[in-house]
């Protein structure tokens, strides 16, 4: 069963830390890479760039596409990462998110993959 | 016995056993709801003309079964699933029906216990699934105790329910280093359907008073289930002893009756003994929070009269309680101890304190119960005024209605009379 790791914090949250908190966050972020990659559950996953650096698109009906410069919604806390890993249940989901230094930096939501569609 | 008493019965024994079972077997919450309530239907009309059969649980599992294979058989030919996951479905159930005696059994209710009561879900949810799908009331039931529209709660269980197959919550019991806070979350959970049976929010009481004893059996479940916890045992103690004066916390005409004031020997006197037997079990294992809330209570409970009390047992617990889990209520509470150990000065100088925190003076925007508790400390140090405008700030935070009668009492004694009754404990002491 996959699922979704959903980094949210507010833009360029590592920036905010002293040069001494963030060595340690990458540090522990090190940590928690090869933690995963022994468990082998990474399907992917990437963290993403200062989100006023987005372009978003949006297509109308009639197929014309418009862009806009930033991302589509202006909120305190952006979207900052992605993680999809492949465990047996949510409780195996969760323990992996409690374990990820972005939880720290940020809510971060679990979301099943979608299997089925309509 | 009445086939419909002899049902009922049946239905409070056996309904979570079916339903867990199920759960297990096809891995689908809704088809083992569905299948239990349909077995329970067939069970109502056969069982007025045959009797009850002599074996109850296991002609009902193997009717609802019968009922999850026939659904899960259209679904899977509606949805044109392979025909191997269609055999492995039936060889998981006959491997389940080979496996008699109540062991798994009981596995299984206490995974579905764990599965309803997951963190993941929100808390009404939980409370709703676990009514549902544990104690076995109906979705039309669940709604009427919570006050709410019966489609309202529907689409809570279908949401809850939804989730829990989606994301695939699990359906097992945690591992020993998660248990203690899963169990806690479903300790909480019974915790809060006894709340809602006991002091209810709003409402006609005889509506929301089954919930208290659905509270208690599920809090008995929980403990049979997990012998070696403290904190069920001391929860399900700390219930029966609440519950043991059920009868007399309100008179006739529906006022409160303060602990102090109470009957005794009205008490249900074969519910104090196990409860304060309970507590202390529940103590001896750990003094985790419902053991020393049990503790409290089998103070109460076991004194002959108010004056008799051991107060001095009863602050210590409060004050072990407050160092484990701190909280404004909990400090009250303990004034209220202090005030029968030190006098009401010493008990008065703590809520003060305590309402210059700013968790206290949270509570001392919003409780009634913060200024009751300050207005029958001033009353007794025959402070009249000062009383009264306790009582007054204490009427202005919506007190239940007969919490609202007995300080409207207070008050209009106090303005009546100079003269002060020596001991009093508050509403919530009730």
């Amino acid at each position: 069963m996959r699922y979704a790791l959903l980094s949210f914090t507010v833009p360029n949250a590592l920036d905010a830390l002293t040069d001494e908190e963030r060595q340690r966050w990458l540090d522990d972020d090190a940590k928690f890479n090869a933690e995963l990659a022994e468990r082998d559950c990474v399907v992917g996953g990437e963290p993403l760039a200062d989100p006023t650096t987005a372009t978003t698109v949006r297509v109308d009906e009639g197929g014309r596409a418009s862009l806009t410069d930033g991302p589509f919604a202006e909120t305190a806390e952006v979207l900052g990462g992605v993680l999809v890993v492949d465990v047996d249940d949510l409780d195996e989901a969760l323990d992996i998110a409690k374990r990820c230094p972005a939880a720290r930096l940020g809510p971060l939501e679990v979301r099943p993959i979608r299997t089925e569609f309509p | 016995m009445t086939a419909d008493a002899a049902v009922e019965e049946v239905h409070r024994r056996e309904w979570a056993k079916v339903v867990a079972s199920l759960a297990r077997s096809y891995g689908d919450l809704d088809v083992a709801e569905d299948a239990a309530a349909e077995a329970f239907a067939v069970a109502v009309e056969r069982w007025a003309r045959t009797g009850v059969p002599d074996n109850p649980g296991a002609w009902l599992l193997t009717t609802a079964r019968n009922k999850a294979l026939d659904r899960l058989r259209r679904e899977s030919t509606r949805a044109d699933r392979q025909a191997a996951g269609h055999q492995l479905l039936e060889a998981r159930a006959a491997a389940s029906d080979d496996m008699p005696g109540t062991g798994p059994v009981d596995d299984d209710r206490l995974r579905l216990v764990f599965t309803c009561c997951h963190p993941a879900l929100a808390p009404e949810a939980q409370v709703a699934l676990t009514l549902r799908l544990i104690a076995g009331l109906t979705t039309a039931e669940v709604a009427r105790a919570f006050l709410t529209p019966e489609p309202t709660m529907a689409q809570r269980l279908v949401r809850a329910k939804r989730k829990i197959a989606t994301a695939n919550i699990p359906y097992r019991v945690p591992a020993s280093h998660d248990l203690p806070d899963r169990l806690s979350a479903v300790l909480r959970v019974v915790y809060l359907v006894f709340r809602e049976g006991y002091t209810p929010s709003g409402g006609d009481d005889l509506v929301r008073a089954p919930l208290r004893d659905e509270a208690v059996r599920l809090a008995r479940l929980v403990a049979e289930l997990l012998p070696d916890e403290g904190e069920a045992i001391g929860l399900l103690g700390l219930l029966l002893l609440h519950d043991s004066r059920r009868t007399t916390r309100v008179d006739d005409h529906g006022d409160l009756v303060l602990l102090a004031d109470q009957d005794r020997t009205r008490w249900d006197h074969d519910a104090i003994r196990e409860g304060v037997g309970l507590a202390a079990r529940a103590l001896h294992r750990g003094r985790g929070p419902y053991a020393l809330q049990a503790g409290i209570a089998a103070c109460h409970a076991a004194a002959p009269s108010a004056a008799h009390t051991d107060w001095r047992a009863v602050e210590a617990l409060y004050t072990e309680l407050a160092r484990l889990d701190p909280s404004p209520a909990v400090e009250l509470n303990r004034a209220v101890a202090v005030a029968e150990v030190d006098g009401p000065g010493v008990a008065l100088e703590l809520v003060d304190a305590l309402g210059r925190t700013p968790s206290g003076g949270a509570l001392a925007r919003t409780s009634h119960l913060f200024h009751a508790t300050r207005a029958d400390l001033l009353r007794r140090l025959d402070r009249a005024d000062d009383a009264a405008e306790a009582y007054r700030d204490a009427l202005a935070r919506q007190p239940t209605a007969p919490e609202r009668r007995f300080l409207m009492q207070r008050l209009a004694d106090l303005c009546r009379c100079d003269s002060v009754p020596k001991l009093g404990t508050e509403p919530h002491q009730t």
